[in-house]
């Protein structure tokens, strides 16, 4: 009887992938349209191969069905190259759910690179998007941009020169960033009203800021928080500010390391932080007007571990800069707050060996002409919070290779 | 002996077509292949016209025509609706008119004037048992037949003020990213409300409430301004600019009947407008259109900048005009 049962289990495992179809598509003549159709016809559980080469497009690519696997040759080997595209807001459109994307590039994308959207559970591994000619206000604004999805799993990616964020998760839940490559975009990686994410082991260099936590009003996902930033390695994030006006990264200051705005419940620990000359760790409150009655701008229950810092602050982008530096021997402490709080609620908590300063605004939308810095005065770190549920759901695991 | 007979017939028939014979019952249209999950290669398959040119509808294909139309850089529109024999058409949500499965939407996308008005394509939306299908078909040279184009197409063509331009038929996928809802397929056009009273007394036999109140685009001049854009704003840009849609992210709602002004935008801060945002802070300034991003993406015909991102190659400058004055009033 047991042997029986082990056998129908055997066969409905390898049931699956006989059914399942490999299409192969190479680069070309008509490649536009042979890869939408080949995304348009394809069935759940195929694969659509994408062959070693160059795929020149002129118009956005998107796939709508449940369970299919894009994969190339390799991030440098299979390139969906956009530098000539006439139509469309993105590179690629995934809108189906249990899609898997894998070792493929894309460059030059002359909106978004790789947006999905309503796409569950989606894993992301081994794809880059580049834009070539490094940061520039006509790039892009995301490389790889999951929004408004459950289970999302970004692992060993690489993301250059986008204008707004390189990594951007965004009305979201249930989401892992990991071991990825963000550089010389605006933000490197950006979490945004988004609940239960893990952004660890990656390596954020030379953007203007480097892994952002934030939390807007007026969206339809709101009360973003749950978010747990450890073992990264953000360093030499110093490019210039290139995003275009009217966009909120556009006033991140250059030099930041990892910057919180708003947001509830957010862990920062065992990153290694250098060379961020503006604040290496930044809390600040939603610091413009808004309407939403729904929305809380202060950052609450943040939590800020021990980090691997330097001195700190040794170039801040502020009006003021020498004063400060002068009032604070040379450099700001590596924790920056803004100041403001929620009354009803703990805001920040920082592990002793970490020193910090205090903006201390008077209230939320005053600016920093209306400063009064001091030292930061804030509790220690308490327990561990549990982390149960926060990232991609575990069995999304399976789908990496 | 059946089956012969029955080429026979269908030989008579093809003879009779093409030698435009009006004596014999025209060819139905093939409901069957309406109803069915296959992808028909061509738009004749269908049986929805009675010449190959798709210009004289066959019965039960009824031409229709919207107060205010989607732009489409231009091209000349042509739309049918067909409903099998004997069903039921209800009014659903926002006026939408709800077709039974077996129905379709034909609409033909035409550039040129008089005789020299050159087809360029033919979308149909099929509502099958399991929802509505989209399918793009793509007309030859010689205006004889279209051909399903799965993937979309580009084709050089001539807009009506003289710009070449290389049009964009859409592929499968792009088809639902203005059409889906909450994930399905969904016609869009036909709501009672940018339908005339008339062509609905004629086809349902009622007008229902709130029946025909978008402004005609051709009386946009005369009529009130805010009617005016806002019935452009949600015929160009409520598809995706409303909740369970493409854009819902965005947190933009363009649809007619919104009147929370954060929601359509009135000092609205872009979300995810990248470079779109042309270095401006809100999406409407009330009073100044230059100001407002959602006039500067509207004038853009640059991909990653352009509003509307797809279907578009080159500015509407009428509609904007129609949108700046609203928003210089407000």
């Amino acid at each position: 009887m047991i042997r029986t049962l082990m056998a129908a289990t055997a066969l409905a495992t390898l049931a699956s992938p006989a059914f399942a179809e490999t299409i192969s598509v190479a680069p070309g003549d008509g490649a536009q349209e042979r890869l939408q159709e080949a995304l348009i016809l394809a069935e759940p559980g195929d694969e659509i191969v994408l062959e070693t080469g160059r795929f020149d497009l002129t118009d956005g690519l998107s796939l709508d069905v449940d369970g299919v696997t894009v994969r190339g040759a390799g991030m440098h080997a299979s390139v969906l190259d956009f530098s000539g595209q006439q139509g469309a807001g993105e590179g690629l459109l995934v809108t189906s759910d249990g899609v898997t994307l894998r070792d493929f590039g894309m460059e030059n994308p002359k909106g978004d690179g790789i947006k999905s959207k309503g796409a569950d559970d989606i894993v992301y591994q081994g794809v880059r998007v580049t834009w070539t000619n490094g940061p520039a206000a006509t790039n892009g604004a995301y490389g790889l941009y999951p929004v408004e999805s459950t289970g999302i799993l970004i692992d060993g990616c690489e993301v250059s020169g986008a204008s707004d964020a390189g990594i951007y998760v965004g009305q979201s839940s249930r989401i892992t960033v990991r071991n990825s490559l963000a550089s010389y975009n605006v933000a490197g990686i950006e979490i945004e009203n988004s609940r239960k994410a893990i952004v660890e082991r990656n390596y954020v260099t030379g953007n203007t800021g480097g892994i952002l936590v934030f939390d807007l009003p007026g969206l339809p996902v709101k009360n973003g928080g749950e978010v747990l930033v450890r073992n990264n390695l953000v360093a030499n994030n110093t490019t210039p500010n290139f995003a275009p006006e009217g966009n909120i990264v556009a006033s991140v200051r250059r030099g930041t390391g990892i910057m919180v705005m708003a947001n509830e419940t957010v862990w920062i620990g065992q990153n290694m932080l250098y060379d961020n000359p503006t604040a290496p760790i930044m809390v600040i409150a939603y610091p413009l007007a808004f309407e939403d009655p729904e929305y809380n701008p202060y950052p609450r229950e943040i939590s800020i571990d021990t980090n691997q810092v330097d001195e700190g602050g040794t170039d801040p982008q502020f009006e003021g800069a020498q004063q400060l530096l002068a009032a604070f021997g040379g450099a700001l402490p590596p924790v920056m707050w803004d100041g403001l709080e929620d009354p009803e609620m703990t805001t920040l908590m920082v592990h002793p060996d970490l020193a910090g300063w205090s903006v201390n605004l008077p209230e939320q939308g005053a600016g920093i002409e209306s400063a009064r810095p001091g030292p930061l005065d804030v509790g220690a770190i308490g327990q561990p919070i549990s982390i149960e549920g926060w990232g991609a759901p575990e069995e999304m695991e399976a789908r990496l290779k | 002996m059946i089956r012969n007979l029955a080429i026979l017939g269908a030989a008579v028939a093809t003879l009779a077509v093409s030698a435009g014979v009006q004596a014999l019952p025209p060819p139905k249209v093939n409901d069957t292949l309406i109803a069915s999950d296959s992808l028909p290669k061509t738009l004749g398959n269908y049986g929805f016209f009675l010449d190959r040119g798709a210009n004289d509808p066959a019965p039960g294909v009824v031409p229709y025509r919207l107060n205010m139309p989607l732009f489409s850089d231009g091209a000349d529109k042509h739309r049918f609706v067909y409903v099998p024999d004997g069903q039921e058409i209800g009014i659903g949500d926002q006026g939408l008119l709800q077709f039974p499965v077996g129905s379709a939407l034909i609409k033909t996308f035409a550039f040129g004037a008089g005789d020299s008005q050159r087809k360029i394509e033919t979308r149909v939306l099929l509502h099958r048992a399991d929802g509505w299908v989209a399918l793009p078909y793509v007309w030859n040279e010689e205006q004889t037949e279209a051909t399903l184009a799965l993937a979309g197409k580009r084709v050089p063509v001539t807009t009506p003020w003289g710009e070449d331009i290389s049009y964009r038929v859409p592929n499968k996928n792009q088809c639902k990213e203005c059409h889906g809802l909450e994930g399905a397929v969904t016609p869009i056009g036909p709501k009672t409300r940018n339908l005339s009273a008339a062509w609905l007394e004629s086809y349902l036999g009622t007008v229902p409430e709130g029946a025909d109140t978008m402004p005609r685009w051709e009386d946009r001049a005369a009529a009130d301004s805010t009617a005016s854009a806002r019935a452009y704003l949600d015929v160009n840009c409520a598809h995706c600019h409303r909740p369970g849609s493409t854009a819902s992210n965005s947190g933009l709602d363009l649809r007619w009947e919104t009147d929370d002004p954060h929601a359509i935008g009135i000092n609205k801060r872009p979300v995810a407008a990248g470079r779109g945002s042309g270095g401006l802070q809100f999406d409407i300034v009330p009073g100044d259109p230059e100001a407002s991003i959602l006039v500067y993406r509207m004038r853009s015909g640059e991909a990653g900048v352009a509003m509307p991102e797809l279907g578009k190659a080159t500015v509407d400058e009428e509609g904007v005009a129609l949108v700046e004055r609203w928003i210089a009033g407000l």
